[in-house]
């Protein structure tokens, strides 16, 4: 990762930000698994790890997921760590396990985590081992969600990853098709495939797709657009397939989404006039949805605890589009590249910070007296408990946000904890 | 490995957050990576905590790993006796930090704190969430109860401790609140309740009181046993759940403190006894109930259910092993099998081989319930952001016999509900599948209309299990299926096992009509 800083632009590069390496108060990768087990519906992820594992994933969605989950935990015990090899063997077991009881599953994620890249656990090569043995009716990928090399968000990247060399490869002259990459819900989905269609834009196909037999080819024909700001790694593995970055704000509000979809309408030669003519709608819907949330927004100051990395994007989306004053926009990773965009949009007084020493960033925090803190659920209630109003993050990975027409249900995210306080008399 | 879909307690780290959440004045150094964060969560949303949990995360990533970890751990210890001036630090590693060999415990003494610092030595691959909490009270009474206490002044009043309510803990808030004041009623002092709302000095003093009253033997029974080899300190040991077993609890005490309990015990002012023995109650005889959680509230479960409800208990198990023996006695006395297992998806066979018409459970058999579409009250943690109602509702002493009567019998469909809905099953609205008419949502005509994600996600199981029963079962003749189905569904299943097991007896090839009334009549003996 640290390469993306040598592609820093120089105006960006004068922007300062705050670095800190002290206590982090987030969630690691394997939460992740918490939304792409129900994205990718013939999928399943075993994470080999510890009980602390099984653990923050049951625990991590606030409410535990009780329909029957695609995914599991294969908890390592004393005599899985006395020799690695009876600890692939005991993976073995377990797989078999698994697949017997799961006979629909057709894509299985071996999940790294810390104890399991701490004792040198070789997950590739035992889901080369496991592919081969379960060939072809199961495949076998493998990625890291540990907390040592992932925060958050940056677990759905680094299944990502693993999950592109599956793509097929598409023909050098293969018609031009767009890959929207990143997960979304299906009603997002939908959406925007109707405005791509409109556009005239098509092939269109998603990353990841619902069921991994669908996986789109991707080649030098390929043209995509990242859905979220967390994606580096997947851009790169991308860009090494020969599929061609389409660089925008990211899709949140009218203004994000319009610049995006415009990316595209540029890419595949989308005469102007059209492209406003199929936005326009959308854009208005966006903006007359917005109005009625700006009463309780505009003015109002927001202070961001680091998460899931596309807090500088909501940033510049709440400061442009609700007029609300950022304090400070922390971030667990500042992607300088991906972000180049975002970052001219944001107001020079802002604190960008990257990285996490939680009890300092309180000390700030409280200093600052915000109207509204965006943070985890370890940070919430007791900052609500000092007086402050606060907006759990979490919800942000969790619900329809993106596009035209969840732009209202976005700000709206944001507006009813402070609309909350305003109403309680208690 | 053990292959894992849910699990009922966490590693011992968390554990040990429960008891430095629980207390005042401590502070607990964890070493582990990023991510192991989330277990504040727990806390500040599950129980709604005001306060971040006492812990402070050395969170190191892959790039420290080959530098210094053990810098990283002393400059957090040292940040946080800065910034939080605890009277007690803990230190300790989760599963990760464990592997890496750090030894917090010696690069907490190179920092000479000014404060006792308690090592933790807790084996994530080994032990468990209870372990570690039970393992982290001894610890901390251990290295601070160190002196004996000063001959008892003439005339004090016999006093004791109430050992084992946590952070996260089942009902532990009330059960404490409504103990202490049982205790004060038979003039008996509380000299310290710990963990929950102690301070360090509060264990120093733990020797000063006459005996222990140990509520939650998971947490509290290895720092109670040492209590007693230590300072000979008696430890009450009758779990006060129910009202037979506060009954007990109560000549228990008093015998211990030399006090009379009956003035106290002729006015408990408890309705529970009543309740029972009302005559609505009659339709509560011979429920058939499961009961599952940690061993000391599912003992006790067991007991009020079958003594003071009159149900029958079909099921009873727990999920910690330390405590297996004890059930396994109690199971053997209700006449079931015990079922000892950590693993949620053979509780759930057993729960839909046994298909009782009650689950007295944790929050996973709550669920397990919900899908099986029978009755359930929670008994146990696991728990859920529901297990920390806003109102007084111990499960412990007089009141919390009351409360167990409420939130047993109110998930259950009413006596002469009951009987309505036997005689008349055609009725288009009155029917067993609109649900229990007092309770709202009505989501098994719901589910049955349109499969909810859960239940299409459960289909490859729930195709399993009925594959095998129907290996088991004979072929069942259309009219006795027909008159099976006019049976209410809350004993349905009793109707449709006792049948095939009757059937498989005989010999018979085909269930019959007959059959089916020949099965009734016998099992009715």
């Amino acid at each position: 990762m640290s390469d993306a800083a040598t592609l820093t632009s120089p105006a960006v590069e004068a922007r300062p930000v705050l670095r800190e390496r002290g206590q982090r108060e987030v969630f690691c990768g394997l939460t992740g698994i918490v939304w792409l087990h129900r994205k990718i519906q013939d999928a399943f992820f075993l994470v080999v790890g510890s009980r602390t594992c099984a653990h923050l994933i049951q625990s991590a969605a606030g409410v535990m997921v009780f329909a029957e989950p695609r995914f599991a935990t294969a908890i390592m015990e004393e005599r899985d760590l006395a020799g690695l090899v009876d600890a692939n063997e005991e993976l073995d077991r377990v797989v078999d396990r698994l697949l017997s009881r799961r006979p629909d599953i057709k894509l299985l994620f071996l999940v790294g985590s810390c104890p399991s890249e701490v004792i040198k656990l070789d997950l590739s090569r035992a889901a080369e081992r496991l592919s081969k043995k379960h060939s072809p009716s199961v495949r076998v990928l493998n990625y890291s969600g540990s907390g040592i090399e992932t925060t958050f968000t940056q677990g759905e990247d680094a299944c990502l990853v693993a999950l592109v060399p599956e793509a097929p490869v598409a023909a050098e002259d293969a018609p031009a098709s767009l890959l929207v990459v990143g997960t979304l819900p299906d009603i997002v989905e939908d959406q925007f495939t109707r405005l791509f269609n409109q556009l005239g834009i098509g092939p269109v196909h998603f990353f990841p797709p619902r069921n991994s037999q669908s996986i789109p080819a991707i080649g030098p024909n390929t043209k995509f657009l990242l859905a979220q700001p967390f994606l580096g790694e997947t851009a790169r593995a991308l860009a090494e397939r020969g599929a061609q970055h389409l660089p925008a704000l990211f899709p949140f509000g009218a203004e994000g989404t319009t610049h995006w979809l415009k990316a595209a309408a540029d890419a595949f030669g989308i005469p102007e006039l059209h492209f406003l003519a199929v936005v326009a709608p959308g854009r208005e819907r966006a903006k007359r949805a917005l109005e009625a949330q700006k009463q309780h927004l505009a003015g109002k100051s927001i202070f961001f605890f680091p998460d899931s990395q596309m807090e500088p994007s909501l940033a510049r989306f709440l400061s442009r589009e609700l007029d609300m004053k950022l304090i400070e926009v922390g971030t667990p990773y500042l992607n300088r590249q991906l972000l180049s965009a975002e970052m001219e949009y944001l107001p020079e007084a802002v604190t960008l910070s990257e990285g996490q020493d939680v009890d300092r960033q309180l000390d700030r925090c409280r200093a600052a007296k915000p109207d509204l803190v965006v943070c985890g659920m370890g940070l919430a209630n007791p900052l609500e408990r000092e007086g402050i109003s606060t907006k759990w993050s979490i919800e942000l990975v969790f619900s329809p946000v993106h596009g035209f027409d969840c732009a209202g249900d976005l700000a709206g995210l944001f507006a009813r904890p402070l609309y909350r306080r305003s109403v309680l008399k208690v | 490995m053990q292959l894992t879909v849910w699990t009922y307690e966490g590693p011992p780290h968390v554990g040990a957050m429960r008891i430095a959440t629980a207390m005042k004045g401590v502070h607990f150094v964890l070493h582990a990576p990023q991510g192991d964060t989330y277990a504040d969560l727990l806390f500040t949303m599950i129980e709604r905590r005001g306060a971040r949990p006492p812990v402070t995360y050395t969170t190191f990533q892959a790039r420290d790993l080959g530098t210094d970890t053990a810098e990283i751990f002393k400059t957090a210890a040292r940040d946080a006796f800065e910034r939080f001036d605890p009277d007690l630090m803990l230190v300790g590693a989760s599963c990760t930090a464990e592997l890496i060999q750090d030894d917090p415990g010696g690069l907490a003494r190179a920092l000479n704190l000014p404060v006792p610092t308690i090592t933790l030595e807790l084996p994530s691959y080994q032990k468990k969430e209870n372990w570690g909490a039970a393992e982290t009270f001894y610890q901390i009474v251990r290295g601070l109860a160190t002196e004996a206490p000063a001959p008892k002044a003439e005339g004090a009043k016999p006093s004791c401790n109430i050992l084992g309510a946590t952070a996260l803990g089942f009902r532990h808030r009330d059960d404490v609140i409504e103990i202490t004041r049982l205790l004060n009623q038979l003039g008996i002092e509380v000299n310290v309740a710990a963990p929950m709302g102690a301070t360090a000095d509060d264990i120093r003093r733990l020797p000063e009181a006459d005996f222990n009253v140990v509520l939650y033997p998971e947490i509290a029974d290895t720092a109670a046993r040492w209590l007693e080899r230590q300072y000979g300190q008696k430890a009450v040991r009758t779990i006060p759940m129910g009202f037979q077993a506060t009954c007990e609890f109560v000549r228990e005490v008093a015998a211990l403190a030399g006090v009379d309990p009956e003035p106290l015990l002729a006015q408990h002012g408890s309705h529970m006894p009543w309740w029972a023995r009302s005559v609505d109650s009659n339709y509560l005889t011979g429920k058939r109930v499961f009961v599952f959680g940690d061993a000391t509230h599912a003992m006790a479960a067991a007991r009020v259910a079958k003594e003071e409800l009159g149900f029958e208990v079909v099921g009873l198990g727990c999920y910690n092993r330390e405590f297996a023996r004890d059930v396994r006695a109690v199971a053997a006395e209700l006449g079931v099998e015990a079922l000892i297992t950590d693993d949620y998806l053979l509780v759930e066979e057993t729960i839909a081989a046994l298909q009782p018409e009650l689950v007295l459970g944790t929050q996973m058999e709550r669920h397990i319930a919900k899908r099986l579409g029978v009755p359930c009250a929670v008994i146990s943690a696991p728990v859920h952001v529901q297990d920390f109602p806003a109102r007084y509702a111990p499960v412990m002493g007089f009141e919390g016999a009351n409360v167990l009567f409420d939130t047993w019998v109110h998930p259950l469909v009413m006596g002469l509900e009951e009987h309505l809905l036997t005689m008349f099953r055609e009725d288009f609205e009155f029917n067993d599948a609109a649900g229990p008419s007092h309770l709202g949502g009505h989501a098994k005509v719901e589910a049955a209309a349109q499969p909810s994600v859960s239940e299409v996600e459960r289909a490859p199981i729930a195709a399993a299990a009925s594959a095998q029963e129907t290996i088991t079962v004979l072929n069942w003749s259309p009219e006795a299926t027909k008159e099976l189905s006019k049976i209410p569904f809350f004993v349905r299943g009793k109707a449709k096992r006792n049948t095939e097991r009757y059937a498989a007896e005989q010999g018979l090839e085909i269930i019959s009509l007959e059959a089916l009334y020949d099965a009734k009549s016998h099992f009715a003996r």
